[in-house]
This record gives structure tokens, C-alpha cells and sequence, in this order.
């Protein structure tokens, strides 16, 4: 299935793109699974989306947990705490 | 309600009159935040502000929504910039009106505190030793933690 990837503020800086359109692969059903499978690019992906980094994921522009079950079509997007305001 | 997310600054005198015009509105309570020239003992020179475009205001509008459940509003302006700012330029404001001050100084404060914590906005300031991303301070989510469930509340009035 496809869907469409956002990384924003440091994310988007390390990783060196803002959005993306990916396929994704069988097995891959969730977000945790999304973010392990760019994980796996190595490199600056490895390091934006490093397993211990605090960062905040958004589903279709709402907040979700990283157990949050994705489909084709969704956006997901990867980012740091926010600190507007 | 208003909600824009926008480049341009805001006028908080015709952003209250804009509001004001209602005569069950008893109270309106308003909150301004500021660039400051320093930060965490760093000279603060320009900040960028990004922000995630429909997300924001969709957010935004469940943070109001919230907000309208848990109190007695009668009218409610959330205004937020984004893009390049200096210190001393006006980041954020809300404004609340309601028939009393009790719901409007405290779904202000709500507000903001719900904002901070939710809203996809963040900054990254121009310093001397170059440009850092601000930090997500646990000061925030606690400051957004302390308002709990609306059956727990206490009356705010």
C-alpha cells in the first residue's frame, strides 16, 4: 500500500525531505512499523527515527500513539515535541 | 469562534472589539505571547516558526472545542503566527469572552496550555553560536496535565 510520509522541524532537517510518497510493505501495519521501516534506511534515518528519540506522531493530522493501525492512502507524520505557543 | 493561522501580526484592541459586540459577553479575558532576546542564557536574534499547515488549525479547533465543553463561552480567538520573528514581535494570542470572568480567565489559561502542548508548531532560533531547534520543556506538559477530566473539575465560578 502507499502513503503519504511528513517529517517536520529537526526530523525533516536530518532526514533532508519534508514529505514523501512510499510503498509500503506487507507486514507493515502500524505506525511503530512505518517508523521501523525507515528506520532501516541507516544513516540520517537511522538517527531521526532512532528508537529511544522522544518524538510525536501524527495520523491523518491527528496525534496518535505508535500503535495506531495505518491503511493505503493515510498520511503519517513524524516530528519532535512541539514547542509553539 | 476564530482561528487563523497566519504570516501577518494581530491587533489585540480590534480582535476584542471584533468580539466584544455581543451584549451577554460580561467578561473577556486575553492572553499575548512574545519573542523574547534570550533563551535558555543564549542572545536571541530572529526565530523561524514552522508549523504543520492543516493539522494546525485542525488541531486548533479541538483545543477551542475542548475548551467550549468544559466552559460557559460565549466567543473564543485563537490567533497563531508562524514564519521568521523577532524578538519583541507577538507570537500567539487568545482571546475568550464569556457572561463571567471565572470561565474566561480560566479557559484562557486552558487554552494556552493545551496549545503548547498540541498544537504542530515549533521554533528554532537564531543565536550567535549559530541555529538550535527549541527544546520541548516538562514544564509545558505538566502545565496541561494539571487540567483534568471535566467530571473531576470543581464549578469554576
Amino acid at each position: 500500500m502507499r502513503v503519504r510520509v511528513l517529517y517536520f522541524a529537526a526530523v525533516r532537517e536530518q532526514v533532508g525531505t519534508g514529505a514523501e510518497e512510499i510503498e509500503v510493505p506487507v507486514g507493515v501495519s502500524t505506525v511503530a512499523g512505518l517508523r521501523d521501516h525507515l528506520r532501516a534506511r541507516g544513516g540520517a534515518w537511522q538517527q531521526a527515527l532512532a528508537e529511544g528519540r522522544l518524538l510525536r506522531m501524527a495520523l491523518n493530522q491527528d496525534m496518535v500513539p505508535q500503535s495506531a493501525a495505518i491503511k493505503a492512502g493515510d498520511e503519517v507524520a513524524f516530528f519532535p515535541p512541539v514547542t509553539g505557543g | 469562534m476564530k482561528i487563523s493561522v497566519q504570516r501577518e501580526d494581530f491587533d489585540l484592541g480590534a480582535e476584542v472589539r471584533s468580539i466584544a459586540r455581543n451584549p451577554k459577553i460580561g467578561a473577556v479575558a486575553s492572553f499575548i505571547g512574545l519573542v523574547r532576546d534570550v533563551s535558555e542564557g543564549a542572545a536571541v536574534g530572529a526565530m523561524t516558526l514552522e508549523h504543520y499547515p492543516g493539522m494546525t488549525e485542525k488541531a486548533l479547533q479541538a483545543i477551542v472545542e475542548e475548551a467550549t465543553g468544559r466552559w460557559q463561552l460565549l466567543d473564543c480567538t485563537v490567533i497563531h503566527r508562524y514564519g521568521e520573528l523577532k524578538p519583541t514581535d507577538q507570537i500567539v494570542l487568545v482571546v475568550v469572552a464569556s457572561a463571567h470572568r471565572g470561565d474566561a480567565f480560566a479557559a484562557c489559561e486552558f487554552l494556552m496550555d493545551y496549545l503548547k502542548t498540541r498544537a504542530p508548531f515549533w521554533k528554532k532560533e537564531r543565536t550567535p553560536e549559530g541555529e538550535r531547534w527549541v527544546e520541548a520543556r516538562a514544564a509545558d506538559d505538566q502545565a496541561a496535565e494539571r487540567w483534568t477530566p471535566p467530571a473531576q473539575r470543581p464549578v469554576a465560578r
